[in-house]
């Protein structure tokens, strides 16, 4: 899907113009369909979603959310992507992003951030910061007949010849953790120059580092081609995230159903709050009264609710609960709806593949285990802003769930041409009978000599001995 | 000593109608000093001009007849206003494609270096603006609203590679390859997006190390002295020489300052051309006094109001003529009250533009005009008038035939019955036997 939240200035006077204005240019720009996006899937969320850098005010009234869960990643949205980077695809990180190479992959996504940030470091002006991020999903171990090694022209089909010229900062991190204090499980060609050592979501990882802005870097050849190669078989037992959560829909026929989320906590000993939003579009009509949130058996009643009835065809349903997750559990809340019937034109061209529904979002301050230290932001920029955290002691994660996919109940299309041929057939049929009866007149037929077929017959009969007609 | 022509203009200015539309000439004896030697016409910034009286009076009439084509507007300028409505063969090979009018223009200055290794570039583009083009933009405000922008691109190449010149050791770009230069940069310029105006681009070009010293070359071979070129409607493209070619082992990159007055210069000069501005087909007496840093005189302003009240005109009678054919075709469609009260506003906006254009107001004409075409563009775009809402009339025959055929059908053969036996029946007592 597609989603854009924007908060808006507070000299702003008509938030919802402005939003649409908006999200129509961003369509254009994008390639992306946003136009979309109307009142009927665009909440005001009043807890997630703050502002990011230098905020003035927090009057949610100026916070717009909306999602399009129908909305599909392609070439298109790329193109314009790569256009707002300076150097563009000619030069620098860039050039592997070819579309053909990256959509051949389990999981592509991209983004644009925009936020005000201090210039420098006394903050007297205000400059304005454009993030933009990719994020691919390479299944190397079924394209790679079994092995789980990779290179950079194995996944992009190319490899890095230079930086851009306009970057003041050009890397490549590759994540080198052992696991279990091993060593020389895994090896990276060719060597780095450095290794750089962060606590990531509460993890000690190892990255090795590779600055194309070095010199000495493409000194041995004139590219770079970075390849792991696993020197062990790896165990495939792969660390559990603090939280995950996952939602489904239950429930049988086409009138009513069970939207159910569970959210896992695996932190061994912490416990912490966690805020969902949840946006339900209004031909699905919730029951707020059979919203239930339990807890290892018991129920958990959340310290904040903030909910929205959706109005027909205006606004959908908005659900915001701030929950705490007791230390190694599993929180499963479910809500019951009504699926409603819509106007025969409100249908969309397949209405039997189903009507979709956005995922929910979790935002939480996740504790982490191993004590995080300050890192500034001149020194490392991407990983204060993938990973953010306000002190040392949790980090900040937004989770979306899997979008839903629900069947409305869909009215047999084909039914005015059939009501038409059978009122048509039976007016026909009756009308016509009477008209018959009432206007038929009779008379008298002589005993005519015989068509051709009684003569001919009569011809037979003849050779065959046999009185004529 | 220089002839007080400025002074006395400006002295005069007082006396003068202000308003849009007026001209103000004055006759000076043929033996003044006023006017320098071999100049008989002297035309003024603002909406006056001195005028040497000699010759006799015929002589007189036609230097104020060709002062009164200059300074005001005639039959060609009217019809090159409506050049987009008049078959092409009446008009002549070279009218030229001014600007539309519309309500607003939006103005994009781009740079476009295609080598940031070699150069880096600095331009003062913000203070440029504000020092030379916005008083240009302030005197035309009256005409359209302006939005100005300006944006930095690089790796963006023209589009046609220049031929290597050896007498000159530099590039030449050709006149016939001009027109293929703007296409593949028009993508990366990201001008249409997000605007509802119509956009003006200008470009200012730094060739690459490898491609430098880079010059246009006229229909004749020559060399361009400004080194720019225009597209009409369009914008225009200036190529910036880095100077002083560096020796090869200088440490890349180059550092470029780019001199902005000249380049604003040529850009003033391109966007006077865009609308229709321009300066020429005076008879040698004739000398015009510069407008300074507003770009252009009071009575260029008149001319290009002149201009765009005619074509507004003409543009609400287009629509409201298309909107009524529209009706005819479709029998049912309906028209909103809304939609009938734009019709109207529109209707009465153009015919009291038009009054008061025989009458010579042409700030209210200007204003009245622009009121018709918004009026009459809302009416004509308005949601509700849109073909595919209505039935046509095949689709009511489909749900029809198949109920009314059958039914029609024994009857219209029992009525031929009918005849058939009343006409026998007369012919029947006839024959008695």
């Amino acid at each position: 899907g597609a989603e854009l939240w924007v908060w808006f200035q507070p000299t702003v006077t008509d938030v919802d113009k402005a939003w649409k204005e908006l999200s129509n240019i961003l369509s254009g720009i994008f390639c992306a369909s946003l136009n979309f996006i109307d009142s009927t899937n665009t909440v005001t969320p009043t807890a997630s979603f703050k502002p990011l850098g230098l905020a003035n005010g927090t009057d949610h009234h100026l916070l717009r959310y909306a999602v399009l869960p129908r909305e599909v990643v392609c070439t298109e949205n790329l193109t314009p992507w790569k256009k707002l980077l300076p150097c563009g695809s000619k030069a620098g990180l860039a050039v592997l992003l070819k579309a053909e190479r990256l959509f051949h992959s389990s999981y592509h996504s991209q983004a644009v951030h925009i936020r005000p940030i201090c210039r420098d470091a006394s903050c007297l002006a205000v400059s304005w910061e454009l993030r933009q991020t990719l994020t691919v999903v390479f299944d190397t171990f079924s394209s790679g007949q079994g092995k789980k090694d990779w290179s950079l022209f194995k996944m992009f089909s190319r490899t890095l010849t230079d930086a851009c010229p306009l970057a003041s900062q050009s890397k490549v991190y590759v994540d080198i953790s052992p696991k279990n204090k091993e060593k020389e499980l895994l090896e990276v060609t060719p060597t780095p120059a450095s290794v750089y050592e962060a606590i990531v979501q509460g993890d000690k990882r190892t990255y090795a580092v590779y600055d194309l802005l070095s010199p000495s870097l493409f000194n041995t050849s004139r590219s770079l081609n970075v390849q792991l190669k696993w020197k062990r078989p790896q165990d495939t037992e792969l660390p559990t995230p603090v939280l995950h959560a996952q939602r489904y829909v239950s429930g049988y026929g086409l009138q009513t159903g069970e939207i159910s989320t569970l959210i896992y906590n695996t932190h061994p000993y912490r416990a912490f709050p966690v805020i969902l939003l949840e946006t339900v579009p209004w031909y699905l009509r919730l029951y707020v009264h059979t919203l239930t949130i339990i807890t290892k058996g018991k129920e958990n009643k959340p310290s904040y609710i903030h909910y929205q009835p959706a109005q027909d065809r205006r606004r959908p349903h908005l659900l915001e609960m701030l929950i705490q997750l007791p230390a190694n559990s599993v929180t499963k809340i479910t809500i019951q709806f009504e699926r409603a019937l819509l106007k025969w034109t409100e249908y969309t061209p397949d209405p039997n593949h189903g009507f979709y529904v956005s995922s929910s979002v979790l935002s939480a301050l996740v504790p982490s285990v191993i004590a995080m230290k300050d890192v500034d932001v001149e020194q490392s920029p991407l990983f204060t802003s993938l990973f953010p955290s306000s002190d040392g002691s949790s980090y900040f994660v937004r989770l979306y769930t899997e979008p839903l996919l629900v069947n409305l109940p869909t009215p047999d299309f084909s039914m005015p041409y059939n009501v038409i041929c059978l009122t048509c057939t039976v007016v026909a049929v009756c009308y016509g009978s009477f008209y018959n009866l009432l206007t038929r007149t009779f008379h008298v037929e002589e005993p005519s000599r015989g068509g051709l077929a009684k003569r001919l017959a009569n011809i037979i009969r003849k050779f065959r001995g046999v009185p004529p007609l | 000593m220089p002839p007080p022509s400025p002074e006395a203009d400006a002295a005069l200015r007082p006396l003068q109608d202000v308003s849009l539309g007026a001209l103000t000439m004055y006759v000076v004896p043929e033996t003044s000093s006023l006017l320098p030697q071999g100049i008989s016409v002297y035309v003024g910034k603002h909406r006056g001009a001195l005028v040497r009286a000699g010759g006799g009076l015929a002589a007189l009439r036609t230097r104020l007849r060709q002062l009164t084509q200059v300074m005001s507007f005639t039959a060609s300028s009217i019809a090159a206003a409506l050049s987009d409505r008049v078959p092409d063969g009446q008009l002549g090979p070279d009218a030229r494609r001014h600007l539309k009018s519309s309500l607003g223009y939006e103005i994009t200055f781009s740079l476009l270096n295609p080598d940031p290794k070699s150069h880096v570039v600095d331009w003062d583009i913000e203070d440029a603006v504000n020092r030379y083009v916005q008083p240009v933009l302030d005197k035309l405000s009256l005409v359209a609203n302006f939005s100005v922008d300006s944006q930095i691109l690089y790796y963006a190449v023209l589009g046609v590679t220049p031929r290597f010149d050896k007498e000159s050791s530099s590039f030449l770009l050709s006149a016939h390859s001009l027109p293929h230069v703007i296409n593949p940069v028009e993508a990366r310029l990201g001008s249409s997006a997000a605007s509802l105006y119509p956009v003006l681009n200008f470009l200012l070009y730094v060739p690459e190390r490898s491609h430098s010293p880079l010059y246009i070359q006229d229909k004749d071979g020559a060399p361009v002295s400004t080194n720019a070129f225009h597209s009409p409607r369009w914008g225009g493209i200036m190529v910036y020489n880095v100077e002083a070619p560096a020796p090869p082992q200088a440490s890349l990159p180059l550092h470029v300052d780019v001199d902005m007055v000249r380049v604003m210069e040529v850009f003033l000069a391109q966007l006077r051309l865009l609308f229709g501005l321009s300066r020429e087909e005076l008879p040698p007496e004739f000398l015009l006094e510069s407008p300074g840093s507003e770009g252009l005189a009071d009575w260029e302003l008149d001319r290009l109001l002149w201009a765009h009240t005619v074509e507004n005109i003409a543009t609400v009678s287009t629509t409201l003529t298309s909107l009524a054919q529209l009706l005819d075709k479709i029998g049912n469609i309906v028209i909103k009250d809304d939609v009938a009260s734009e019709v109207y506003r529109a209707v009465a906006s153009a015919q009291s533009a038009m009054a008061k254009l025989a009458t010579g107001h042409l700030h209210s004409a200007f204003q009245a005009s622009k009121e018709a075409v918004t009026s009459s563009e809302r009416a004509f775009f308005d949601p509700s008038l849109l073909h595919l809402l209505y039935f046509p009339d095949d689709q009511k025959f489909a749900i029809y035939i198949p109920l009314f055929l059958p039914m029609a059908v024994p009857i219209l053969l029992s009525l031929a019955k009918i005849v058939r036996e009343t006409r026998q029946r007369k012919k029947e007592p006839t024959k008695m036997d």
